[in-house]
């Protein structure tokens, strides 16, 4: 009864988006602000339709509801409530579901607590309805989670969910990536608006700015916990892969930090202001076609859950029909647009540009690289790989020199720059960055110049960042009392750029040090028996077999002594048999000292001639803990910028903010 | 089974199977040196039926047999140029995980690199249609200047 109630939920969702679409539409026309207002009042009752209808979905799957296809063929009972209840986004039509409950909820918002000029918020309201009016078809009429399986061939029992996505880190994460992949949807919306209402000038870069925050700085969430489940999870002891699947969700990432730069300048200074439409529309592409690649089968990865090219050809159309109407409007609107607000090199606004194009080279990278092997193989048949290396190489070469500006950009006035000036107030920074890569080169073995540098970068743009707060607050030139005074009163906007930035070193810093002097070890050992990693010594105490709640386990116990021969951790690796479903999956074991982790996996066990042993590979992964430290840093920096007073989504009054009268429109 | 879902389903295996993968002591060469290369190898071909793992990182039987396939060509003294090539006329170039420069590959550096060059382009053209720096203001502007504000106004 309540998967039925949710399958009307579903398509009154639809009709509702339909509504707001045409209502707003309508309104705007007419200029009538009843009309708006219903359109309006449409979209949040479209949200509580379908959050409803998710509803329903939840609750089929935390009653193990196996008469319902989508729940038979992705729970199991022997599950952990958590996982029964993640189940109901782990599914190809839950997932896209969950994406329709994000997409009218922002829509909702917008329409509940954006203040935005009568013709922009009616043209963008009504983007957002067209857009929920796709993806809830799709579902009502392709991807349908809640049907029923015929009555009398109900299963006993489900089909589980594959053991590797059993884990609190991968439950959390599609709901924070699709928070933040959705999220640009609004600003998808206000840009394809400004271009119907030809006005895209200073006070709507400052409207479509949290919107992008938000968006953002979600998706750094979800992006970085994807990233540690897959460090912890698959036992291959790294972090990031360049798979097509993370790639799908790191294009939307890159072209909305360029938006949240380029945004800037249009709101400062006027400029850009074509140029931060079509990001806005590009970032929300993006993340429609990272869902289009991964939900398509396209890939083939653990993300492919539906492979059926009637759906993926469905999503490819939905992909068409929102992108390309935007850029098309993008292509005819834009030229009208009145963007030709002067910039020299040396200033703020030429240090944001180098950035986006930096960005949006990086962007190009991952983009071409992820679809080149696609379009080959389509157009003459001959698939090609392209792999780590290309992207380590080309995105390094675009992402240092982009490393290297920031501190100065960050310094550097609006409209026209002391360069020198900026410079010597970074000398601290820069001795700072000499002393850490110079430190680096004479400490560690073996030698790599290049990781020297790397960590040199990664310190650079931490006290860059640091050195341009200090200057804010005048630290060290003002009695501490004002400095404080100045603390408290700098806009919570400068301190989340100073956490972002202190993050983005950070994770340099990480990265380039545990790539370097990253080391690995593998020795089938005996029980007594023990193997050195990076001076530590690992020594095999016990092996034993555990019973978990739907699994049994070969457990090794090791004893991991650190170079001092002080004891770090016992290690407990596991081999898991999954019972329902058969699996043989290995449960990982991570030590962590400051910094650094000890990453331990037990493989087979074997006959040698010492006696009966296990397979134990082990890696010593120094730094690591910044790689995921850096990204929190800076989803925390987007988290506090957002917060800002005058950037709440609703002072918006042009008045309260205080930003430049806007340009004539262009007609 | 359809043929991708066959894929997928090999690839989940891949990943479950978990093990002491590419430095397995029962499968390493003697000479470190050759094991090391060996591995730097590893790390470029792809194995061809997990998702986009090399051969380094998965545990596949398919990965296992062309670790074995190469240390021994490595142990008969062939250079990395003659093994690669020997892969890709065994399996085509998907098998090498970095793409062969070649005129079909170009756009994987040009686009790139297009994408910078647009970017010098369109400040260049910025530039010039602003014409560079303001002229500075005739005798007749500062006189309308001075006669409106006062200097310290700012």
């Amino acid at each position: 009864m309540i998967d039925e109630f949710g399958q009307f939920a579903l398509v009154l969702a639809l009709t509702l988006s339909l509504g707001q679409c045409a209502l707003s539409i309508a309104g705007r026309v007419r200029r009538d602000t009843a009309l708006t207002g219903a359109g309006e009042g449409a979209a949040i009752a479209a949200f509580a339709a379908i959050a409803l209808g998710f509803l329903a979905l939840i609750y089929a799957f935390a009653t193990s509801d196996f008469s319902v296809l989508n729940v038979a063929a992705n729970s199991h009972t022997a599950k952990p409530m958590l996982y029964k209840i993640a189940g109901a986004w782990g599914s190809h039509e839950g997932s896209i579901l969950l994406w329709c409950v994000m997409l009218t909820g922002y829509g909702a918002a917008m329409a509940a607590v954006g203040r935005l000029p009568f013709g922009l918020k009616a043209s963008a309201v009504a983007t957002q309805g067209a857009l929920a009016a796709l993806f809830i078809g799709y579902i009502v009429f392709a991807s349908n989670p809640l049907t029923r399986i015929d009555p009398l061939s109900v299963p006993a029992q489900g089909d589980s969910l594959n053991p590797l996505l059993q884990d609190p880190a991968l439950a959390a994460h599609p709901p924070f990536l699709y928070s933040g992949y959705v999220g640009f949807s609004v600003v998808f919306s206000l840009s394809v608006a400004a271009l119907v209402e030809g006005r895209v000038d200073p006070a709507w870069a400052r409207w479509i700015r949290p919107w992008t925050l938000a968006a953002w700085s979600l998706l750094t969430i979800g992006i970085t916990l994807g990233s540690y489940w897959a460090y912890y999870e698959l036992g291959w002891g790294g972090w990031w892969a360049w798979d097509p699947v993370e790639n799908a969700s790191f294009m939307p990432w890159l072209m909305g930090t360029a938006l949240l730069h380029s945004a800037a300048v249009t709101e400062k200074r006027g400029a850009l202001a074509s140029w931060t439409a079509l990001l806005g529309i590009g970032a929300f592409t993006l993340s429609m076609m990272g869902a289009f690649l991964v939900r398509s089968g396209v890939l083939t990865s653990v993300h492919a859950f539906a492979i059926d090219p009637k759906r993926g050809l469905a999503l490819l159309v939905i992909l068409g029909v929102a992108a390309g109407g935007a850029l098309a409007l993008y292509a005819w609107r834009a030229p009208k647009l009145k963007d030709d607000a002067a910039f020299t090199p040396i200033s703020r606004e030429g240090a944001l540009f180098l950035n986006n194009v930096l960005l949006a080279a990086a962007t190009a990278v991952v983009l071409i690289g992820t679809l080149l092997p696609l379009i080959r193989a389509a157009i003459d048949g001959t698939p090609i790989s392209v792999g780590a290396p290309y992207y380590n190489l080309t995105f390094t070469a675009l992402v240092a020199p982009a490393l290297v500006v920031l501190p100065v950009g960050a310094l550097l006035a609006w409209k026209r720059a002391d360069l020198a000036g900026a410079l010597q107030r970074l000398i601290v920074a820069a001795l700072v960055a000499l002393a850490a890569a110079l430190a680096v080169l004479a400490l560690t073995e073996p030698r790599s110049a290049l990781a020297a540098a790397g960590v040199g970068l990664g310190a650079w743009v931490i006290a860059g960042a640091l050195a341009e707060a200090a200057e804010r607050v005048k630290l060290g030139r003002a009695p501490l009392g004002e400095v404080g005074r100045r603390a408290a009163g700098l806009p919570r906007g400068a301190w989340g750029m100073t956490l972002a930035h202190v993050g983005i070193g950070v994770f340099a810093l990480g990265a380039a040090y545990e790539t370097a002097w990253r080391s690995e070890t593998t020795e089938a050992l005996t029980l007594g028996q023990s193997i050195r990693l990076a001076g530590f010594e690992l020594r095999l105490d016990r092996v034993a077999e555990v019973f978990g709640p739907n699994y049994i386990a070969g457990r090794a116990y090791i004893r991991v002594t650190d170079p001092r021969g002080r004891g770090l951790c016992e290690a407990e690796p596991e081999r898991r048999v999954y019972a329902a479903g058969g699996q043989d999956v290995s449960q990982v074991a991570i030590c962590g000292r400051g910094l650094d982790q000890v990453y331990v996996v037990a493989g087979d066990r074997r006959v040698t001639p010492g006696g009966p042993a296990v397979l134990v590979r082990a890696y010593w992964n120094p730094w690591v803990r910044l790689v995921f430290a850096g990204p929190l840093l800076m989803a925390l920096g987007g988290l506090v910028s957002l917060s800002d007073r005058r950037l709440r989504f609703a002072v918006t009054s042009r008045a309260r903010v205080g930003v430049a009268p806007a340009p004539a429109p262009a007609e | 089974m359809t043929r991708p879902l066959q894929r997928a389903a090999l690839a989940l295996l891949a990943v479950a199977l978990l093990g002491g993968a590419a430095a397995d002591p029962a499968d390493r060469l003697k000479d470190p040196a050759q094991e090391a290369r060996a591995r730097a190898l590893f790390r470029d071909v792809r194995c061809l039926v997990c998702q986009s793992e090399s051969i380094d990182e998965s545990d596949a039987t398919l990965a296992h047999d062309l670790r074995q396939l190469i240390r021994g060509q490595i142990a008969q003294g062939r250079s990395d140029a003659q093994i690669r090539a020997f892969l890709v006329a065994r399996y085509g170039q998907f098998v090498l995980l970095t793409p062969k420069a070649s005129v079909g590959n170009a756009i994987l550096w040009a686009g790139p690199l297009a994408v910078v060059l647009a970017g010098a382009a369109a400040f260049a053209a910025r530039r010039r249609r602003s014409g560079g720096e303001p002229a500075p203001l005739s005798a007749q502007e500062e006189a309308e200047l001075s006669a409106c504000c006062r200097p310290d106004d700012d």
